[in-house]
Formats: C-alpha cells, structure tokens, sequence
C-alpha cells in the first residue's frame, strides 16, 4: 500500500501497461463491457433485469458440461441459457405459479445443478473462475471466443437496432405493421445469453448480470434520448472495467467485484447528480413550488 | 391515390372467439365495417374490448372463426400496413426515452428495408403527419414531456404516417384536453372523408352519439350492433353493462 504514495498519475496508468496479462485484461473486459453495455439498454427498458439475472446464472451447467466434454464453452452456455427461457415459458403457461416466482426456482435449480455437476465431474473447471471471473488469467482460446461472440452479438444489435427498440417499446405496433416479433423476442434472448456468456469472464456468473443492467440504468437517468442512451452506456460500461482493473491491479482486490463496485459507483453518482432525473435536481424542484 | 371501392368491407369479423390459455375473453364476435364508417366500440372494462383489437391486428390469435381485412388475411394487412393501432395513453411507457419524431417515424417502419433508413418520402409522411397534429414545435421533445393530449396526438400521427386505411382507437378522448379532442373530432370528420374505417372504443356515452354511424356493444361477445340511433338505446346499454340504469352512466336528463 505504501507502495501508492510514490506513484505519480501517469505511472499509475502506465505501470500495468508492462505486463501482457493486464492488456489483455483491459482489452478483453473493455470488450466485454460495450457488448454488455450496448444491450444493456435495451434490457432495462425493456424490463428484462430479472431475465438477465435467470439467464446469466443458467448458464452455469451449460459452461461445466461444455469444459467437461471438451466443446466450446459458449455453446454449453449458449444452449442453457435459452433453455431456461424456454422453461420458464413453459412453466409459467402450464401453471398458476407467477412469472418472477418461476424465473427464482428455475434459475436456482439450474445454477445449483451447475454447482453439484462442477463438485461430481473430475476436470481442471476452476469453480472460482467461473462465479467470480477471471479477466487476468483469460486464455488465448478464450479470448478468441469472445472477441467472435462480441462482433456477433454487436452486428446483431446494429442490424436490428431500431426493430428492437420498436419491440421494447411498442411490440404491438410492431406487429400490427408486419415486424416479426417473434423473432426479436427470440434474437433480444439469444443475444442476453451470448452477453452473460462473454460477461461471466469478467465478473462471473454472479456479478454477470450487474454488466447486463447498471450501464443501462445509470444512461437511463441520463438522458432522453434513446442513441445517446446507448452511447453513454456503452461508455460507462467501459470505463467502469477499466477502473475497476486498474484498482484491483494496484489494491489487489477481487476484479471482477470491483469492475461491478465502479458501475455501481457511477450509478450512485447519476442517481444524485444526474442534470434532471437525479435527487438533487427533484430537491430543487420541490424548493422551487414552496 | 388509389381508388376506394365503398362497397366492399374493409373490416370482416365472423364468429371469432379468443381465449387466454383456456379463459374465453371473447366469443362468437361478428363485426362488419366498411369505408368512410366509424364504430364505437362500447363494453365494460374486461368485455373484451381491447381482446376485439388484438385479434383485428394479429396480436393475438383467433380460436374460432374468421377475419378478412379488406378481403384478405390479417397477414396480409399487416404486411401492406393496412391497419394502424392508437394505444390508450396508460399502454405505452411514457418514460421510454424516445422524441415525437422517432414515434412517429415507427409508422413508416414496416415499409422501410431493414436497416429502417427513412427515404425522403418517409421524413416527408412524418412531416405532414406532424403537421395534421399540430406537434410541429415538439418534433424533438421527448414523449414524457409531453401532456396526455399532445402524446395522443403523437400516437395518432404514428398512424397517420402509417397511411393505413383503418384505424383502431383505444379510448381516444380518455385523458385528453379539450383542444386535442377538437382536433381529434376534426380529423375524424377528414378521415371518414379519405374513406378510412374507425374503430374506436370508448366510455364516454356522449362520444358515441356525436361521432360514430354505427355502435358495437360487446360484453365477451355482442349484445347489440347497428347503427347508433336504432342500437344505442338505454336498454341495450344495461344489458352491457351488467345491469347498471343508463341514468347512472349518463346522467339523469338521458
């Protein structure tokens, strides 16, 4: 810690630079954060955050099963995080229990069968990893996978960038002139999944859905405008990684906790000091009708 | 312009029935409009009303019947852009972060390719639409800066842009001023001169009488539907409402 004194702004900056497993941390988690970042928008306008956090905790036994049998773990993800969509679907017609309630039991049931299959299946599956993240020890196979997932997801938001925020606002206009919105309820899904995938190696399985919602949140308070809304998550999204990397490098703390903590942060700031939609400005506004 | 052939039916509804996974919303519904008629749509909170539009629009799928719009499939009307739907102001998100302009440029949408990149025509149809509404000095204001009224007539220009030839109105005079409803009665009378097919639904009795030739009372199916002076009478009007004397719902000089 005495350590920091010494440093200067720059060297604070420059120091980590040296090291490969820190540029590619940075590079990889600032990535992962536009990616999330850009959806991020639309989930929460959308009203998605529990979904983000069914989907995101899902993936757990798709990623154990993937590295035990060898295959790409995206795929595993990929495949359970749809699938408990897909459940919960069918869940939530067939019976009386309401919605948020089967979302709980569905994505506990498949997080706890992740963590029984992770303690049964013999295998270099570092549990730690998985629900913590691990941006500093990414391998060169990984960072392929999520340098391809993200252009993925990214094309695909870009593409449907407009139909999307028509589906998030009005699906039945949408539908009414022709759109199909059955895709876009599908693509929006496919896209969360891929995003917790690349997301969980970050912060984790845990954290994952934080990067899916606070950007979006903090942007929300922000501004009006539904592209700036995306811009400023995006940026925020990114920055916070870079902070939060940058203090765990220099306070050996938890990365991926403190890449969450930055986002936080800067929610808490826009919630307080955001020009219209922050505490302070309401204050003014209730000052101002006395 | 294309040329509007009055007697065929823009609107086709026979024996339709919706249910919600086993709950009957709506049944045995037959509706039959042609262009230039408005119709209100009358019917007690959960009759099925808002059901009605839902399945004239594809957003839900019939169980039992048939619709034809203007003599083809609800596919085929949602493709041509044939129908447009005014949401009530309590069904949409006044808080979503999104101008006048970009509402009302979404009525374009199903016509535009699919990077949905307005083409001059389309700035232009948003333009004009705008101006119908008299929203002109709020193209850029965000929807929830916007009064109730001002946020219906964006949404009634989303339709307008739209060019489509039917129009569905979910209580359109419900949280309105007066100026809007001035302005909605005004483009009401314009429309029904286009050869455009209303459909509105309402609470206001007095709404009923004042702008629509014909009336459906529906309470899960139709209890009566005709033209306003022979069908809207006191009777009817009990039967849809479960009993309640039209005094309560006028007033007593009714």
């Amino acid at each position: 810690m005495e350590l920091c004194s010494f440093l200067t702004l720059d060297s604070f900056i420059t120091d980590p630079l040296t090291h490969d497993f820190m540029r590619k941390a940075l590079l990889m988690s600032s990535l992962v954060a536009a990616v999330c970042g850009f959806l991020s928008s639309y989930l929460t306008l959308k009203g998605w955050a529990l979904m983000g956090d069914a989907v995101s905790h899902s993936v757990m036994p798709g990623v154990v099963v993937a590295y035990a049998l060898g295959l790409p773990f995206s795929l595993g993800a990929f495949i359970f995080g749809v699938g408990s969509v897909a459940l919960i679907g069918f869940i939530k017609q067939k019976s009386r229990v309401k919605e948020d309630t089967v979302i709980g039991l569905v994505f506990t049931g498949f997080f706890a069968l992740g963590i029984v299959l992770v303690s049964k299946i013999k295998s270099n599956i570092d549990l730690h990893s998985i629900l913590f993240g691990s941006p500093l020890g990414i391998s060169l196979s990984d960072v392929k996978q999520t340098i391809l997932i993200s252009l993925l997801v990214v094309i695909l938001l870009s593409i449907f960038r407009k139909d999307l925020m028509l589906y998030c606002f009005d699906p039945r206009h949408a539908k009414t002139v022709g759109i199909n919105v059955f895709f876009l309820h599908y693509l929006l899904l496919t896209c969360l999944s891929l995003a917790a995938v690349v997301g969980l190696q970050s912060v984790g399985i845990i954290l994952v859905v934080a990067m899916l919602i606070t950007p979006g949140a903090t942007a929300y308070l922000l501004t009006d405008k539904f592209d700036n809304m995306t811009v400023i998550s995006v940026l925020s999204a990114i920055i916070s990684s870079l902070i939060g990397i940058y203090v765990s490098f220099w306070f050996d703390l938890e990365t991926g906790g403190s890449i969450v903590l930055a986002q936080t942060f800067i929610f808490l700031f826009a919630f307080l000091f955001a020009p219209r939609y922050g505490i302070f400005k309401l204050k003014k506004l209730f000052a101002g009708y006395k | 312009m294309e040329t509007i052939n009055y007697q065929n039916f823009r609107i086709e509804a026979e024996n339709i029935c919706v249910d919600y996974n086993g709950k009957v919303a709506l049944y045995d519904a037959n509706l039959r409009l042609k262009p230039g008629q408005i119709c209100g749509l009358v019917g007690m909170n959960g009759a099925g009303k808002t059901t009605f539009f839902n399945a004239l629009t594809g957003f839900v799928n019939i169980s039992k019947g048939k619709i034809r719009i203007n003599g083809e499939s609800v596919r085929s009307a949602q493709k041509d852009q044939t129908i447009a739907y005014v949401p009530q102001n309590e069904g949409i998100d006044s808080q979503f972060p999104i101008s006048v302009w970009d509402v009302v440029m979404m009525g374009r949408y199903g016509s535009m390719n699919i990077f949905r990149s307005p083409r001059e025509s389309d700035v232009q149809a948003v333009k004009n639409a705008i101006e119908r509404v008299d929203l002109t000095d709020h193209l850029s204001t965000p929807i929830g800066n916007l009064s109730g009224g001002q946020r219906k007539r964006t949404f009634l220009a989303r339709a307008i842009a739209q060019r489509a030839s039917i129009l569905l109105l979910d209580e359109p005079f419900s949280g309105v001023d007066i100026r809007t409803e001035k302005l909605i009665s005004e483009l009401f009378i314009q429309f029904k001169n286009e050869g455009k097919t209303i459909l509105l639904s309402t609470h206001d009795m007095i709404h009923v009488r004042e702008f629509c030739d014909l009336v459906l009372l529906i309470n899960k199916t139709v209890v009566a539907y005709g033209e306003t002076s022979e069908v809207f009478t006191p009777e009817n009007i009990t039967t849809t409402f479960g009993g309640i004397s039209p005094d309560f719902l006028f007033g007593p000089e009714s």
